[in-house]
């Protein structure tokens, strides 16, 4: 009998944890996370999961997380442009146990929009926008980043 | 000796002065020599009779590019046979994106039945002349290679049936009737061009 409840508590804790929830946000949230002045330089990536180099730079974020205290990281998401339904972003979250905060940008009509995020920005994804929000100072790349690059762009805003 | 000096001066601003990348709408576009999947060369120059061009960098593997894949075939369809066809040019690396090879896009067209030329650019000279940046990139020529629009297709990548602003047919219709495009420039969220690695 004993055995039995231990094997049930051990199944129990073998389950994959439920896909995390993951908040859907409008453009002036995200307007807000750029202009309202923080003491951590604020690093904002822009992804989805159907984008491969998007996919393949995500470590570097989570390894910053992990190295630097003194920035604040957040992933958007840029599904529901596509998609709606955000269980594919809150599975692939979940699956890649992501530690960075993730959002997705709930918003249709992109032209409407993407001039007020950065005017700067084609829209294409990646795009990764480093920013200090004390100065203003901010820096856009609408490239996949590489090892090193989010360190030179921090300190680049941070002067 | 004074005015070499001038010219000198002049020079040097020039060449120190950036170089602007890309087209924006009212520049003249240039010409191109791209080779298509059926292995002939195609220039814009070669449609002795169109009114226009809608010029669209586009690739195999991008989502969007699979959303719009068949409202690209539908303009192509709608204004081909008045003189403004489809010229559509993949500019993605192979070496990045492996389903964008030659071969890929010969398969891609062949299955898609593309009756327009399907490009590749193999140095991406094209592509950064133009300063296309997403897949699917518009850019609406008039027949004298004058850039009347760039952008996206329409304003819902998701559902072609839920479209309320086409502005790429707005732009096409203008341009056979004389006039500017109602929308001259759109943003959209899009697949970045794949580059080739520096």
């Amino acid at each position: 009998m004993k055995f039995i409840r231990i094997s049930v508590v051990l199944f129990v804790f073998a389950l994959p944890a439920s896909a995390q929830r993951i908040p859907q946000i409008k453009l002036k949230e995200l307007q807000q996370l750029l202009t309202t002045p923080r003491e951590k330089v604020q690093v904002i990536n822009f992804w989805a999961t159907w984008c491969a180099p998007c996919v393949k730079e995500l470590p570097l974020f989570e390894k910053l997380k992990a190295d630097n205290q003194h920035v604040e990281i957040t992933l958007v998401s840029m599904d529901y442009d596509l998609d709606p339904d955000p269980a594919k972003v809150e599975r692939f979250a979940t699956r890649k146990n992501l530690q960075n905060k993730v959002l997705i940008l709930a918003e249709t009509d992109p032209n409407s929009w993407i001039d007020k995020v950065d005017k700067n920005w084609s829209g294409a994804l990646p795009a990764t926008i480093v920013i200090n929000t004390k100065t203003g100072k901010r820096k856009l790349v609408q490239k996949e980043l590489h090892e090193g690059d989010l360190e030179k762009l921090i300190t680049e805003v941070s002067n | 000796m004074k005015k070499l000096f001038v010219v000198l001066l002049a020079l040097i601003a020039v060449a120190a002065s950036p170089v602007k990348q890309g087209f924006e709408v009212g520049d003249t576009a240039t010409d191109f020599k791209l080779k298509n999947v059926d292995g002939k060369t195609v220039s814009l120059a070669d449609y002795k009779d169109a009114k226009g061009y809608i010029v669209i960098f586009d690739c195999n593997t991008c989502p969007y590019s699979k959303a719009y894949n068949q409202r690209i075939i539908d303009l192509n369809t709608k204004y081909a046979a008045s003189g403004v066809p489809v010229i559509a040019i993949n500019a993605n690396d192979p070496n990045v994106s492996s389903g964008d090879s030659f071969e890929e896009m010969v398969k891609l067209a062949k299955q898609k039945g593309y009756k327009f030329p399907y490009l590749v650019d193999e140095t991406q000279e094209v592509a950064k002349a133009y300063g296309a940046t997403n897949t699917p990139h518009v850019f609406v020529l008039s027949k004298d290679l004058k850039v009347t629009y760039i952008g996206a297709i329409d304003d819902n990548s998701r559902k072609a049936d839920a479209v309320s602003k086409r502005y790429v047919e707005d732009a096409v219709d203008a341009l056979l009737q004389g006039k500017a495009a109602p929308t001259t420039k759109t943003k959209a969220i899009g697949c970045g061009i794949k580059w080739k690695s520096a």
